[in-house]
C-alpha cells in the first residue's frame, strides 16, 4: 500500500471548496503530513474531513508571542495529517471542529481554558479544565503566565458547575466523586436516572489537572522524559517512549535497533500487566472476586520480574532521548521466555475458566454496549474501539520501530459489550507474548544509545500505541534547544465521552463495571 | 413447653443469647477464611472480624450534620431487635422458656422492625447512596419476606405450630423422613437467606463500589461504634439464618434434656453445622458472580414459587390418609 494516496483527494476536495492550502509539508512533522490553512476555513475543512471519514485525534495549540498556533490531528487508513493554523493572540477567534467531531468537544474546551483560544462556533461553552484555582480571564499556557502559577491563600471550592439537568418526573440525580469510595483517581460523575436506569451520565474531570503542559516549558530533553513518564503512571512506558519519538523527529536522531527492539519489549510488558489487571478488575466488579486474585498474582509475578531486570516495577524512566538506559543478557532474555511461556499457560487456564462462568457471563454480555458507529464517531482507539471493531492500530497501521520488522498481530471484534472489551484484552495479551518470543528470538545486537544532539528551534510529533490505545506527542523546542511546547495526548481523550454513551440504556448498579472496562486515564486526560 | 420458672433454663437461656452475639462474628470470618483459602490466598485471621469490632467500638463516631436523631437510634434499634430475635431461637437445646415467644411470626416481626430502621437510617442523611441502597434493601425485601412466610407456614402445617422449638421437636421426634414439601421450603429459604443476609449473588458484602451496593450503601455513613454495632447485626442475622436452617431441617443433636452432656452435645452439632453451611456460602460466592440487580426479584420470585411448591406438596402428598 502506499502511503497517502488518500490525500491528493483531500487536497482536491479543498480546492472545490475554496479552502485556500498555504503550505504543505511531508517532512516538517513526518511521519504525518503538514498542511497550513487559514483560520477562517479550520472549521470548513473538519467538515471536509469528517464527510471524508477521516478520524480525528487531537487538537493542541502553541502560544508564540503575537500569535496562537493551532494543531489539529487526523488520521485515515494510518496516515496522520496535521492541520495548522495560526490566529492572533489579540483576537483569538476561529471555527470549532464540535460540530462536526463530537471528539473535538473537550480538547477544544481545554484549549479555550488554558490558551483563551475561543471556538466561535462551539457547541458547548462550558469550562472544562479549569477550577477554581485560577481565575477565568488568567490563561495559563500563555506566555505571559508564570511557571510557578498564581497560587491562592485558599482555592474556593469548585460547585458550580453548570450540568445539564434532566427533567421530568421521577428523575433523580446521582453525584458520584470526585473522592470515590476505593483507591481510584478523582473524578466526578453526575447520572439523572429514573428508578435504576441512567437517562445521562456527565463527566466532570480536571481534579488532577497537574500543569503537565506548563511544567514542560523550559525543560532539557531528560528533564521532559521525566515528566513524559509521569503523565500517566500506569502508561509510563508509552507516553515516554511517544515523547522520545518527537523528540528524536525534531532533532533527526536516529535510534539504534537494539534500543527500538528494548522499547517495543517494555512497552508490551506494560500492556500485559495493565491488561492482567483490568481483566481481574472488570471481573471483580460484578463480585467475582476470584479472578482479581489470579490476575493480580500474575501481574505482580510480572511485575518483580520488570523490577528484577529492569529496576523498577512500572518501568519508569527507562527511556532515555535517542536510545534507552537498560539492556538485556542472554540470562535475562532466557528468564523472560520462560515467564512468557508460564503466563501463556497459566493464562489460558484462566481465561478459559473466566470463559466457562454463566453468571459472569450473564453480567459481561450485552452489558455497555459502545456502537461501531459512536466508536467511530468519537475516534476510539485502544480496546475500546477495537471491541467495537475499530480495527485502528498505530502497531499494525502505521508500523513504527520495531513494529516494522516484528509485526504485530491486533485483534478486532465487533460486540462493542464488557465481554469484547475484556476479550480484546485476553487476546491482546497472546498476541503480545507471542511477539515477545519473536523479538527475543532474534533481538538486534549493537549499541542502546545513539548520541543525542539537540536541534535549535524544531519541532516533532510521537505516535505509539499505548496499552490504552494512540497516544500522539507534540514537542517543540525553542532556539536553545529547551522545549518550549509539550502535549501528550492520551487516548483517554476520546474514551471519556465514549463512557459518557455506553452507559446509556444501562442500570446504575452496572456503570463501575462499564467503566473498569473502559478504564479511562484521569490523569492523562487532566494534564 | 419449657418450664417458665426454671432458672436453670432462664439461665441457659442467657448463655444461648451470649453465645450467639460471640459467635456470630466468628461465622463470618469463617465464610472469609475459606473464600480466601478457595481463592488462594491466606485471608484475614479466623479473629479479624472480633479486632474490626473492638476497633470499631473505640472510635468516635461521626455523624453527618444532616443527620436526625434517628441517625442516632437505629444502630442501637437494628442491633437491639436483631439481638431479641436472635435469642428467641433455639440454639443449643429445645424447650427453654423463651421458646414461648420464638415463634417463627414474631421472627420475622423482628427482623421487619430491624430493617425498617435501616432503611429510614439510610435516607437519613440524604445522600444519594443511602436513599439508592435503602430502595433496594426495600425492593428485595418485599420479596423475600413473602417467601420466607411461606417455607415458615408449611413447616407449621406439619408441625401443626408455628413455635421454632415445636418444630423442631416435631422432627426430632418422626425421625428422617423424606417430605417434599420440607425440601422446597428448604431450597426456598436458603435463597431467602442468601438475599437477606446480603451475599453474592444477591449483594457483595466486600465491594467498595457505591453504586452496586445495597446494605453497604445504607450503613455508608456510620462510622466508629455505630457501624460496629450496624455491622454486628448483619453478622447476627447471617448467623440467625444459618441456625435457622440448621436448627429447623436438621435438629439432630440439638439437646431436649437440659444436662451438660446433652448441651455439649448440642453445642459441638451447631457448631459443625454452621462450619458446614460456612463453606456452603464460601464455595457459592466463589463460583458466582453477582447478578445484575434487576436480577433479584427473578430470583427471589423463584424462592417464592419454591416455597409455595412446598405448600402446595404438603396440601396434595402429606395430608389426609
Amino acid at each position: 500500500m502506499s502511503r497517502f494516496d488518500w490525500l491528493s483527494e483531500y487536497l482536491a476536495r479543498m480546492q472545490d471548496e475554496m479552502i485556500l492550502v498555504r503550505r504543505g509539508s511531508a517532512r516538517e512533522l513526518a511521519p504525518a503530513h503538514l498542511l497550513e490553512i487559514d483560520a477562517e476555513d479550520w472549521g470548513r475543512a473538519a467538515q471536509l474531513a469528517a464527510s471524508l471519514d477521516y478520524r480525528w485525534a487531537g487538537t493542541w495549540g502553541d502560544h508564540r508571542g503575537e500569535q496562537i498556533v493551532l494543531f489539529a490531528c487526523l488520521e485515515n487508513e494510518g496516515d496522520y495529517l496535521v492541520l495548522r493554523t495560526v490566529v492572533d493572540t489579540a483576537t483569538p477567534v476561529l471555527p470549532s471542529h464540535s460540530p462536526w467531531y463530537p471528539a473535538a468537544d473537550r480538547p477544544e474546551r481545554h484549549l479555550q481554558d488554558l490558551l483563551g483560544v475561543l471556538f466561535s462556533d462551539h457547541l458547548d461553552d462550558r469550562r472544562w479544565t479549569r477550577h477554581q484555582a485560577w481565575s477565568e480571564a488568567s490563561y495559563p499556557l500563555r506566555q505571559d503566565y508564570p511557571l510557578a502559577g498564581q497560587p491562592q491563600d485558599e482555592t474556593p471550592p469548585d460547585g458550580d458547575y453548570p450540568f445539564t439537568r434532566v427533567l421530568g418526573s421521577g428523575v433523580y440525580e446521582i453525584p458520584v466523586g470526585p473522592v470515590h469510595a476505593g483507591i481510584i483517581e478523582p473524578g466526578h460523575f453526575r447520572f439523572s436516572a429514573v428508578g435504576e436506569e441512567v437517562l445521562r451520565l456527565e463527566q466532570h474531570l480536571g481534579y488532577v489537572h497537574k500543569g503537565i503542559e506548563k511544567l514542560a516549558q523550559g525543560r532539557d530533553p531528560a528533564g521532559l522524559l521525566r515528566l513524559a513518564a509521569r503523565v500517566s503512571g500506569d502508561s509510563t512506558v508509552a507516553h515516554s517512549w511517544a515523547a522520545c519519538q518527537a523528540l528524536e523527529r525534531a532533532c533527526g536522531c536516529r535510534v539504534p535497533e537494539r534500543a527500538q527492539a528494548l522499547r517495543g519489549l517494555l512497552c508490551e510488558r506494560e500492556r500485559v500487566a495493565n491488561h492482567l489487571g483490568d481483566i481481574g478488575a472488570i471481573c471483580n466488579d460484578v463480585g467475582f472476586a476470584f479472578a482479581i486474585y489470579q490476575c493480580s498474582r500474575l501481574r505482580e509475578l510480572w511485575q518483580r520480574r520488570s523490577a528484577e531486570l529492569f529496576g523498577h516495577r512500572f518501568m519508569m524512566d527507562l527511556l532515555v532521548p535517542g536510545g534507552i538506559g537498560v539492556d538485556l543478557d542472554q540470562g535475562a532474555i532466557d528468564t523472560l521466555r520462560h515467564d512468557h511461556a508460564r503466563l501463556r499457560r497459566e493464562s489460558a487456564d484462566l481465561f478459559a475458566l473466566l470463559d466457562d462462568q454463566p453468571s459472569l457471563e450473564d453480567r459481561l454480555l450485552n452489558t455497555g454496549r459502545l456502537t461501531a458507529e459512536t466508536a467511530r464517531r468519537f475516534g476510539c482507539s485502544g480496546y475500546v474501539g477495537k471491541a467495537s471493531g475499530q480495527a485502528f492500530d498505530v502497531r499494525s497501521a502505521n508500523p513504527y520501530a520495531p513494529y516494522d520488522r516484528t509485526p504485530m498481530e491486533t485483534p478486532v471484534l465487533e460486540e462493542g459489550d464488557v465481554m469484547a472489551r475484556l476479550q480484546i484484552r485476553a487476546r491482546e495479551i497472546d498476541a503480545s507474548l507471542e511477539w515477545m518470543d519473536r523479538l527475543l528470538q532474534s533481538l538486534p545486537e549493537g549499541p542502546l544509545q545513539a548520541d543525542f544532539r539537540c536541534a535549535a528551534a524544531a519541532e516533532g510529533i510521537g505516535f505509539v500505541e499505548g496499552w490504552r490505545g494512540e497516544i500522539i506527542t507534540y514537542v517543540r523546542l525553542d532556539e536553545d534547544g529547551r522545549v518550549a511546547r509539550f502535549f501528550p495526548r492520551d487516548p483517554s481523550w476520546h474514551s471519556w465521552p465514549a463512557l459518557e454513551r455506553i452507559v446509556l440504556g444501562n442500570i446504575v448498579p452496572d456503570f463501575p463495571v462499564c467503566n473498569k472496562s473502559v478504564n479511562g486515564s484521569y490523569s492523562g486526560h487532566d494534564l | 413447653m419449657g418450664d417458665f420458672l426454671s432458672p436453670a433454663g432462664w439461665l441457659l437461656a442467657l448463655v444461648q443469647a451470649l453465645l450467639f452475639a460471640l459467635g456470630a462474628p466468628l461465622l463470618a470470618g469463617w465464610i472469609k477464611r475459606i473464600k480466601s483459602r478457595l481463592q488462594n490466598r491466606r485471608g484475614p485471621a479466623l479473629l479479624q472480624p472480633y479486632r474490626d469490632l473492638y476497633k470499631l467500638l473505640g472510635k468516635k463516631a461521626m455523624v453527618a450534620h444532616s443527620a436526625s436523631p434517628l441517625f442516632r437510634a437505629a444502630p442501637y434499634i437494628v442491633f437491639g431487635s436483631t439481638l431479641v430475635a436472635v435469642a428467641a431461637i433455639p440454639l443449643l437445646a429445645v424447650s427453654l422458656p423463651t421458646a414461648a415467644v420464638a415463634d417463627m411470626i414474631v421472627l420475622v416481626g423482628f427482623l421487619a422492625l430491624a430493617r425498617f430502621f435501616l432503611a429510614l437510617a439510610g435516607m437519613d442523611v440524604g445522600t444519594a447512596f443511602g436513599g439508592m441502597g435503602a430502595s433496594r434493601e426495600m425492593l428485595v425485601s418485599a420479596l423475600a419476606e413473602p417467601a420466607m412466610l411461606m417455607a415458615v407456614f408449611t413447616l407449621a402445617m406439619s408441625a401443626h405450630s408455628t413455635n421454632l422449638s415445636s418444630v423442631m421437636q416435631f422432627n426430632l421426634e418422626s425421625g428422617l423422613i423424606l417430605r417434599p414439601s420440607f425440601l422446597f421450603a428448604l431450597l426456598g429459604l436458603v435463597l431467602v437467606a442468601i438475599a437477606e443476609t446480603g451475599r453474592i449473588p444477591v449483594d457483595n458484602p466486600a465491594t467498595h463500589l457505591e453504586l452496586t451496593m445495597i446494605h453497604e450503601a445504607m450503613i455508608l455513613e456510620y462510622s466508629g461504634r455505630h457501624l460496629a454495632l450496624m455491622e454486628w447485626a448483619a453478622q447476627l442475622k447471617l448467623m440467625l439464618y444459618g441456625v435457622l436452617i440448621a436448627n429447623l431441617f436438621f435438629p439432630w443433636g440439638i439437646a431436649t434434656r437440659l444436662t451438660l452432656p446433652a448441651l455439649g452435645i448440642g453445642l459441638l452439632a451447631v457448631f459443625l453445622k454452621l462450619m458446614l453451611l460456612g463453606l456452603l456460602v464460601a464455595v457459592a460466592e466463589t463460583v458466582l458472580a453477582k447478578m445484575r440487580l434487576f436480577r433479584a426479584p427473578q430470583y427471589l420470585n423463584l424462592a417464592f414459587l419454591l416455597t409455595l411448591l412446598g405448600l402446595f406438596s404438603h396440601i396434595i402428598m402429606e395430608t389426609g390418609t
